[in-house]
Formats: C-alpha cells, sequence, structure tokens
C-alpha cells in the first residue's frame, strides 16, 4: 500500500535574519513589554544530572557566528521528553551556553536504544533553512558504538563532529560543543 | 529507568521537499555564502527526539503579546503607520488544522526600521512600537494579532537591495521536526519580485505561499485592514498498521 501525496505543501522556510533577536530573545534588545520573559531562557526543566552545554558557532572563514539563535530539544534522565526546551543567543564571539540535564536513552526505529543525545536547531541570517543536528556526549562511548543515527554517517571520521567534550570545574560538568557550519570539520546536519 | 517504547519509522513526517524550500546557499542572497553546509545534510529518519515538541501553554502570554499596535506603548498612545489585523490558519500538509501551537512574530516599524543595537537604517525609531509579538493558535489552528504594515528596509547586500515589507513568523507545530520560520509578504508588492531572499526560493508558487491577501471581509471599519496569511507545517504519513504511534 502506497502513501497518497499530502494535499498541501509545506509553507517554504526564509531566513530567520539578522533581527531574530527581536522575536525570540527579545529582552536583548531591551523589549521588556511583550513576548517576556524570553521563552527557553534559564535553566532548562527536567529531571536528571545538571549539566552545562556549550560551544561556539563558526562559519566556512572560522569566524565566529555571533547572531545565531540556538535552540534546544531533548529527553530527561529517564529517556521522556517531557518539555526540556532551551533557546539562547550567542554572543558577539559566537558562544551558546545551556544549563541542562543529562538525557538518557530513548528507543530508536532500529528496535534498541540511541545513545543519550540532545537536538539543537540553528538559525541565523544566511541560513535559509533551521539546520539540525545533534550533540553527543564523549563519555558515554559504548552506546555510541551502536547509535543508530552515528552509525549512519559513513564517513566515520565526520561522527566526531557530533561528541561534545567533556571537562570538569569548579563541581560543573561542562560539554563542549562547536558548530561549524561549513568547512574541514564542518558540523554533521541532518534533513529530518 | 523507564524506556518509553518506540514503535518504528511508520506514521513519521513526509519527507521535507528540499526542491521547493531555499538551497542551503543562494548566491543572490550573499549571506549563505559562509554559512551553507557543503555536505549533504544526511537523511536521518524520525525519531522519538524529532517526532515530540516542546508545548506552551496560554500561561506564557502577556495580556498584549498579540497587539503589536500597543503592547511597546510607552506613553499610551498607539504605535505610528497603517493599522493592521493580521490572522491565518495553521495547518499541516494533509490539510488538518494545527490548535494550540505556538505563533512568535517580529517585524520592523512603518519606516521600515528596527528596534535592534545593530540596526543601520537612518529610519526613524518610533518611541511606542516594540517589533514582536505571539500568539497561541485555538482549536481549529487560527491564530491573529495586530500591528502595523512595517515598511520596506534598504540591507547591506547588493549596492542598493531592499526588502518588500514582510514580517517574520516562528512556528513550533507539535514535534520538533515541524519547526519553522519564514517570512510573510504583503498581495499587490511589487517589491517581493527583486528580493534575493524572497527569490531564493526556487518555485514562483512556492513564494507566492508566503504572500497574504487582502482580506476586505475582515477589516474594522475606520480602525483596522486585514490580511491573511496561512501556514502549513508537516504532515504526517499515516499508517498501515492497527498498532499506531500514539498521537498520529
Ligand atoms: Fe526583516
Amino acid at each position: 500500500m502506497l502513501n497518497k501525496l499530502p494535499p498541501l505543501k509545506e509553507s517554504p522556510s526564509q531566513t530567520a535574519g539578522p533581527y531574530v533577536h527581536i522575536g525570540l530573545t527579545p529582552s536583548l534588545e531591551r523589549i521588556t513589554e511583550a513576548n517576556v520573559p524570553d521563552l527557553g531562557a534559564g535553566p532548562v526543566p527536567g529531571f536528571g544530572p545538571r549539566i552545562i552545554v556549550a560551544g561556539r558557532v563558526f562559519d566556512g572563514s572560522a569566524a565566529p557566528v555571533s547572531d545565531a539563535v540556538v535552540e534546544l530539544w531533548q529527553a530527561d534522565a529517564d529517556g521522556n521528553h517531557g518539555n526540556a526546551f532551551g533557546r539562547v543567543a550567542c554572543d558577539g564571539t559566537g558562544a551558546y551556553r545551556f544549563d541542562t540535564v543529562k538525557p538518557g536513552r530513548v528507543g530508536g526505529p532500529d528496535g534498541k536504544l540511541m545513545a543519550p543525545h540532545l537536538t539543537l536547531w540553528i538559525v541565523a541570517r544566511g541560513i535559509n533553512i533551521g539546520l539540525h543536528t545533534r550533540v553527543y556526549f564523549e563519555d558515554e562511548a559504548e552506546a555510541n558504538e551502536t547509535d543508530f543515527v552515528l552509525n549512519r554517517i559513513m564517513d566515520v571520521r565526520r561522527r566526531k563532529t557530533l561528541i561534545a567534550v567533556r571537562s570538569d570545574a569548579d563541581g560543573k560538568t561542562v560539554y563542549t560543543f562547536d558548530i561549524r557550519l561549513q568547512g574541514g570539520d564542518e558540523t554533521v546536519f541532518f534533513d529530518i | 529507568m523507564a524506556i518509553q517504547p518506540f514503535a518504528g519509522g511508520e506514521g513519521g513526517f513526509y519527507a521535507r521537499d528540499r526542491a521547493w524550500h531555499p538551497p542551503v546557499a543562494s548566491p543572490a542572497y550573499k549571506s549563505t555564502t559562509l554559512r551553507a553546509p557543503r555536505h549533504a545534510l544526511l537523511s536521518l529518519g524520525q525519531t522519538r527526539s524529532e517526532l515530540t515538541g516542546p508545548a506552551f501553554g496560554h500561561d506564557i502570554l502577556n495580556p498584549l503579546d498579540n497587539d503589536l499596535i500597543r503592547n511597546f506603548s510607552q506613553d499610551g498612545s498607539d504605535a505610528i503607520g497603517q493599522r493592521l489585523v493580521v490572522y491565518g490558519q495553521i495547518m499541516d500538509e494533509n490539510a488538518r488544522p494545527v490548535p494550540n501551537t505556538l505563533v512568535e512574530f517580529w517585524q520592523a516599524n512603518a519606516g521600515g526600521r528596527y528596534r535592534h543595537k545593530r540596526e543601520g537604517y537612518i529610519a526613524a525609531l518610533d518611541p511606542n512600537f516594540g517589533g514582536c509579538g505571539r500568539a497561541i493558535t485555538d482549536a481549529d489552528g487560527y491564530y491573529h494579532f495586530r500591528t502595523i504594515k512595517p515598511g520596506a528596509y534598504p540591507w547591506p547586500n547588493g549596492g542598493n537591495d531592499w526588502r518588500p515589507a514582510h514580517i517574520h513568523f516562528s512556528v513550533f507545530g507539535h514535534a520538533f521536526a515541524q519547526r519553522l520560520i519564514t517570512q510573510m509578504y504583503f498581495e499587490g508588492d511589487p517589491m517581493i519580485w527583486q528580493d534575493p531572499i524572497a527569490l531564493s526560493i526556487p518555485d514562483r508558487t512556492a513564494v507566492e505561499q508566503l504572500i497574504a491577501r487582502l482580506d476586505r471581509h475582515n477589516t474594522t471599519p475606520m480602525d483596522t485592514l486585514a490580511y491573511r496569511f496561512d501556514i502549513v507545517l508537516r504532515g504526517r504519513r499515516s499508517t498501515f498498521f492497527e498498532n499506531r504511534v500514539e498521537g498520529n
């Protein structure tokens, strides 16, 4: 049995543009009356050990992308997708930072558990359609080995672009995950 | 540890028609040159991480979030400009309404100037206009808000490029796979067809899907003109098994 074509076409995407902050992070533009507080600001709600996920976004010339907005969606430590949503604007150095929880494992389409991961979505001036990627964790090597998505990346060298590097300082666990829109270490982006 | 079962790929979303959307790189829109991935996007299929998404309730809305004419008013007076109601229905590709979903919008003022620290256009700021709002769709997928018509504005791209009047839209839908940012244009505006950003969409019919129609039936006499702007999000394939993925 075949799927029929749907009757409507999806509305085409357009860039979020350079002024995306007015709509998505208005406090940064001193708009304190509407759309407040900023959606997805502050610690991401969810059950599990608190972690920091942080990094920088770079363009094809290795220049920081200082006007991007990054959104986060993930499962909690039990593998449940509750409402763990975050949104941050990059700063002048292209840096973003989420205070969130370490996710657990979620069932994948191959019937096995996927490795713990976060979903990120990146929009900015010059990005015509939001870019989807995933953050995996360096200290989950065993789970990463069998992960359905990581194993679909045929060029094994590119898998490491999705692995966040762990460091521990001041009692906090920080996972560093840089995003390269283009270039030699271009991050793997997904057509989901 | 409790693990939610996952029923497999059935009932996922139709594949995105990448020929209908703008390509990642469009040379006439110069900012895409260094920001477009060069590798092909990796086809992922959809897992629970893509088939779920955040939900937002009316408790997040401020009373004037859907009234850009008043929601930044400093002295009690209205924003300057041609007064509009913008409304529309959010549907999926199967023509089913998308209820209870958050829509965010932002725009320039009537002179084409944004309230943004990196804005470089000399047009005047309107002290009573902030330029953002949001709404949650009703049971039939409808949203509406009150605003002023944004002005066209110049931007540094080619030597003399101007954006047509437009409103930026962000929509969540019910799954992260449906997440969409787009722009609304105005019926009859000749500037749409010289705009490198609108024309980054290859198909003219697809551009026309982003053009709001003047709606005389919903104007308010002596107050607001109305424009209707419908938005289509990705729709789910039907499944052919009795044990459907929940929510399909
Ligand atoms: Fe704009």
